[in-house]
């Protein structure tokens, strides 16, 4: 079987075989980062833009050394330093880049749906890096990736996402693609932080209390509270909502013992996460790190296949 | 779609071509002290699984076995119409000054061993390397050439050579299947 799909804009879109293949391709593509050449030919001539309207330091980095490591050239551009401050459109931005012929796009911005704007737009490749309150499905496969890594599956696993669900695109991604992957996805956060019609993404269960989303849980994923993406207060105070919200060893004890710790980053210590956790015995929050590079370099391999066949 | 099959190499064939490829391997390499075998994903692997078992029973030591997939390494990836699945490479040992012996089943046009030397040479800076394969069928479009051969098979373009392996992945035979 192979990838069909010339862009990736999100987990929604994919099957649950694509996603096997994507996930699987990056176990193989692992290795290489751990070599003395961390190096393979196999993107040579290629060119990866990373195209970054919002600030990121992990997922910008990370898909700058996969594309390193497949031996693609890349560039990037932020749009603190681009003619966007000068008020140009995406659609010029995008197609001024289109003009100088890249191979693939790798674009985050902060409007839900523009990867699927730009998409139908341009004839190179699109990556979503993250789009608004949208989709993360580089930061969905990562997760997914470390959870398949430490499990052995994801059929069945229980996994407690925590925080602010309405703002997250981890979160909206992770949903997409662990329910397709046969996980029992649990969300629990403030009423106000919860989307209405969120069963809707996928086969979850919406918990009140923290306590019963992380009850027998293999998997708990903390998210931060977006604030810069609120446009009023939605929470009383940050000290009420770390008392009820926030993963402590107390709460942890009702997960399954050796229960997966993730965080997607950035973390705020002491809000969502105490430190003794995020730097705990159970905190795989690095190795999803580790595992970001493999992802994004299969997902680098397989949107540049020859697309569509047929 | 009709396939006519021949049998080429059977059972017993298979065996008596690699205990001959294990004790060449000795003569050229002068013992097994610096040999180590990489296999080519996946036939290649098996068989060097099994070239390791009969260098042990000779030598009374365990050579070690790595495999390798080629598929980052084409040279054809850019007119895959969808890019191909990636198998696992593992190398757990240094190859650096070590003999290395590449294992595969067929050896072809010669492009599998270019992107596996390739490869190897990503992982370090071996002695020298060998080639080892159970057939060689001819048609080479790379100056390439097998160090040890199990058997020379004079075949058509058209024609397909499998070698057929049982559950436990030792080699049962081998068969040519004409289009």
């Amino acid at each position: 079987m192979g990838f069909k799909h010339k862009d990736i804009l999100g987990l929604q879109d994919l099957t649950a075989e694509e996603i096997e293949l994507l996930l699987n391709t990056a176990d193989n593509m692992k290795e290489i980062s751990k070599r003395e050449i961390k190096k393979v030919p196999t993107l040579r001539g290629k060119t990866v833009v990373n195209l970054f309207f919002e600030p990121s330091t992990r997922t910008r980095t990370s898909f700058e050394i996969a594309a390193k490591r497949l031996s693609a050239d890349t560039l990037n551009i932020s749009a603190s330093t681009s003619a966007v401050q000068k008020g140009e459109t995406l659609s010029d931005t995008a197609r001024n880049i289109e003009a100088m012929k890249p191979d693939i796009i790798v674009m985050r911005h902060a409007i839900s749906g523009s990867h699927h704007y730009l998409a139908k737009r341009v004839s190179y490749s699109v990556i979503n890096a993250g789009d608004g309150q949208h989709e993360h499905p580089s930061q969905g496969l990562l997760d997914m990736m470390t959870m398949r890594e430490k499990l052995g599956t994801l059929k069945g696993i229980k996994v407690a996402i925590v925080g602010d669900i309405t703002h997250s695109r981890v979160a909206r991604s992770n949903i997409y693609g662990l329910t397709k992957m046969g996980a029992k996805v649990f969300l629990s956060g403030p009423p106000t932080l919860i989307p209405p019609g969120v069963e809707r993404l996928g086969a979850v269960t919406v918990c009140g209390r923290m306590r019963d989303a992380v009850e027998d849980a293999d998997v708990v994923m903390m998210l931060r509270i977006q604030l810069e993406r609120q446009g009023k207060t939605l929470l009383p105070t940050m000290r009420e909502y770390s008392r009820y919200f926030g993963l402590s060893d107390d709460v942890m004890k009702m997960a399954k013992p050796g229960v997966l710790v993730m965080h997607p980053g950035p973390m705020n210590r002491g809000v969502e996460i105490s430190s003794e956790t995020a730097d705990g015995a159970n905190s795989v929050i690095l190795e999803q790190v580790e595992n970001g590079v493999a992802v994004r370099m299969s997902m680098l391999y397989h949107v540049s296949g020859g697309g569509p066949t047929e | 779609m009709n396939k006519e099959t021949t049998v080429i190499l059977d059972g017993t064939g298979v065996k008596r071509a690699l205990t001959r490829i294990a004790h060449e391997v000795l003569e050229r390499n002068k013992g097994i002290s610096e040999v180590v075998l990489v296999g080519i994903r996946t036939g290649g692997i098996h068989l060097a699984h099994e070239l390791a078992s009969r260098l042990e029973e000779i030598e009374g030591v365990a050579v070690p076995v790595g495999s390798v997939d080629i598929t980052l390494y084409r040279d054809d990836i850019k007119t895959q119409a969808a890019h191909l699945p990636v198998g696992k490479t593992e190398i757990p040992f240094s190859i650096e000054g070590k003999r290395v012996v590449l294992v595969d089943d067929v050896l072809f046009t010669g492009r599998t061993i270019r992107a596996a030397m390739d490869a190897m040479m990503d992982h370090g800076r071996p002695q020298c390397i060998q080639l080892a394969v159970l057939i060689d069928r001819g048609h080479r479009e790379l100056p390439i050439r097998a160090d040890f051969v199990g058997r020379n098979v004079p075949t058509s373009r058209k024609e397909n050579i499998q070698v057929r392996f049982d559950d436990a992945n030792h080699p049962v035979e081998v068969y040519l299947e004409k289009n």
